[in-house]
């Protein structure tokens, strides 16, 4: 049986176990996993990068999450979590401890190294200019930083997607289901389809990150305006603009 | 009013960047703070908006402490101007502009109003209101940098370096801006710079401090330009202050010589005819000075310059504007090719030439005259005139 017959099946469209269902669930706990990890991260990443107080926190407690295997950690979680929880939520919660693990150092660093790549003077004309120190956070360092915090949101994500078929591996749903299950069938066509699914999803999922991006992030940021003719007569800025440029150049 | 009072900035490792300054820097007047790196002149600006807290001493704004005040609340009420503008780039350069006053609670149509007017009044296009500061130069930039600050007309304005990173070309004509504006809408102004020439050329009073945070001399120009308090202020003001000094010298009773021209297009024998030691200057058709031929120029068996095109003038000269300025008048004699000097009126147009010779003679009766006015006069007066404008290039 080949990977087109396998898609062509009908019987893996419908039911519980089905495609769409599996991918709903992946995507799911994806994002729970990712919302928990941005309202941990970004606030911590944002406050110390503004502050400048535990930076060292931040590099090594990133470089430590990051070291931790991740299905050493899965085991532990379980054996750890789950008596505490009934049902479903036995196995739930720990996947979910260990994706969020995982989520938080790159929105955590990418977050404060944003705030941090703030110009200074940029910070010094918000202070002198009388923003207090929660409107110079909000209105000036996040705004110039969103660019890399999403892009930290983004590698995270891409992580949860690859990495969420562990969740099959303690015996919940999710695309991991086809990997997990193939492999105990020997059945490399299901394990392969699981993992074509897994790289469509990250790939949809990275695209439509970057339009939140293009969404969210002022265009004075992203280095695709076009200068405009200068009465000063500075050569630099002076690249000819054959009409009045739009907001972006193309 | 800003007042200095025994001021101090020491910080925890002993380093004293401000010590015990007391300075006033009186209403609607540019006052400049200038000195050598480490002096602790931006301390002492940024002490003024509290940036940095002074650890002793206070800082009064019209007679009031700022230790007291709320410092976003003071902050509001203070223009600030640094280098590199400081602009936010994620904001358009209207909104830049309408910071403050949307800081105070303004309405966003006021606020945007009053953004296209300072963008007017700072010599920028209204189309520029929707760019973004990345789109900018550097001279544009910092013009948005002054509109910012003056978005909600406070009476002081803080201006840290604001034209030191701009190449002197424009760092010449935002000066020349900044000198228009300020006499349009009198602020009272600290303005910090390590340009000596730069502080003679804005300031009302300069304040020379020396590295420490000590204040070695606080005076009007002319006064630091003509009688350093010492060595160090002698140093830092520089070796051409002779030159410089002559901005603020009494005006200049000179007499402009008659000046032979052609027009562009004149035949060679026409030029030849007109000359004096082998230099004819050449007029617009509005009589304006373009430049000096050379009626020698064409050596045997080539055909010279004839008639004259604009490609035969020789353009090293200045022009001074008006006969009143001897330090203009002298660079241009000076930079001539012919070793005369083109005058012009406020307009532009050819009034005559002066001779190096000319202007040394008018500089020396100027000083007798000045020395005879002291002599007359109580100590301490001094001559308070500013040159308005600069020399410009060409013939």
């Amino acid at each position: 049986m080949n990977l087109i017959d396998w898609f062509a099946d009908p019987a893996h469209w419908v039911g519980p176990d089905g495609i769409p269902r599996q991918v709903l669930t992946h995507l799911l706990y994806c994002a729970i996993a990712a919302a928990a990890a941005i309202v941990i991260a970004l606030p911590a990443g944002l406050v110390i990068g503004h502050t400048g107080r535990g930076a060292v926190l931040v590099a090594g407690l990133a470089n430590a999450l990051r070291a931790l295997p991740t299905l050493g950690l899965l085991i532990a979680a379980v054996l750890l979590v789950s008596p505490h929880f009934g049902s479903q939520l036995a196995f739930a919660v720990p996947a979910l401890i260990v994706l969020v693990v995982l989520a938080v150092p790159p929105i955590l660093t990418n977050a404060y190294a944003g705030v941090v790549a703030v110009p200074p003077q940029v910070r010094t004309a918000a202070h002198g200019i009388g923003m207090r120190p929660w409107q110079v956070l909000l209105t000036v360092e996040l705004p110039c930083a969103l660019p890399l915090v999403i892009s930290g949101v983004r590698s995270a994500s891409l992580q949860l997607v690859s990495t969420a078929t562990v969740a099959a591996y303690v015996s919940l749903g999710g695309l991991g289901r086809y990997i997990i299950d193939g492999q105990a069938q020997l059945d490399y066509t299901q394990m392969l389809a699981g993992a074509v699914l897994v790289a469509l999803l990250a790939v949809a999922v990275e695209a439509l990150l970057l339009l939140l991006e293009r969404a969210l992030v002022s265009p004075g940021l992203t280095g695709r305006l076009r200068r405009l003719p200068d009465p000063d007569g500075d050569p630099a800025a002076a690249v000819p603009a054959a009409a009045p440029s739009p907001g972006r150049a193309p | 009013m800003i007042r200095f009072d025994r001021a101090t900035k020491a910080y925890p490792d002993g380093t004293v960047a401000v010590d015990g300054l007391d300075l006033t820097a009186p209403t609607g007047k540019t006052t400049v703070l200038v000195g050598p790196s480490g002096c602790g002149k931006t301390t002492s600006l940024r002490m003024v908006n509290r940036l940095i807290e002074p650890t002793s001493g206070t800082v009064l704004l019209d007679g009031r402490d700022t230790a007291g005040l709320d410092t976003a609340e003071l902050r509001r009420g203070i223009g600030y101007v640094i280098q590199n503008a400081g602009l936010f780039p994620h904001r358009t350069v209207a909104d830049n502009i309408a910071s403050v006053p949307r800081l105070l609670g303004w309405t966003r149509r006021t606020a945007r109003d009053r953004a296209l007017e300072l963008l007017e009044l700072v010599g920028l296009p209204a189309a520029y209101a929707d760019r973004y500061p990345a789109q900018l130069s550097g001279g544009q930039q910092q013009r948005v940098g002054v509109a910012r600050a003056l978005a909600a007309d406070p009476p002081v304005m803080l201006m840290d370096e604001p034209f030191s990173a701009v190449d002197p070309v424009v760092r010449a004509r935002l000066q020349e801006e900044f000198l228009a504006l300020q006499r349009e809408i009198g602020k009272t102004i600290l303005f910090v710079t390590h340009d000596i020439a730069e502080a003679v050329t804005l300031g009302d009073r300069i304040a020379v401090l020396r590295v420490g945070g000590e204040l070695a001399q606080f005076a009007p120009p002319h006064e630091l330009l003509t009688r350093p308090a010492d060595d160090f202020v002698a140093d830092f003001v520089g070796r051409d202050r002779g030159y410089r000094a002559l901005d603020f010298a009494a005006p200049a009773a000179l007499e402009v010589r008659e000046e032979n021209t052609v027009r562009l297009g004149a035949s060679l024998e026409e030029a030849r005819g007109a000359a004096r030691d082998g230099w004819t200057l050449v007029v617009s058709d509005a009589h304006r000075p373009l430049g000096w031929i050379d009626v020698t120029a064409a050596g045997p068996g080539t055909a010279g310059p004839d008639p004259v095109g604009r490609e035969h003038l020789v353009l090293g000269g200045t022009t001074a504007r008006g006969a009143e300025g001897l330090r203009e008048l002298l660079d241009a004699a000076l930079s001539s090719p012919s070793g005369r000097g083109a005058v012009t009126d406020e307009a532009g147009v050819l009034t005559g030439t002066v001779t190096p010779e000319d202007v040394v003679g008018a500089i020396t009766a100027a000083r007798a005259e000045a020395a005879a006015q002291a002599a007359r006069e109580p100590a301490g007066a001094t001559t308070d005139r500013r040159s308005q404008a600069p020399a410009e290039e060409t013939a």
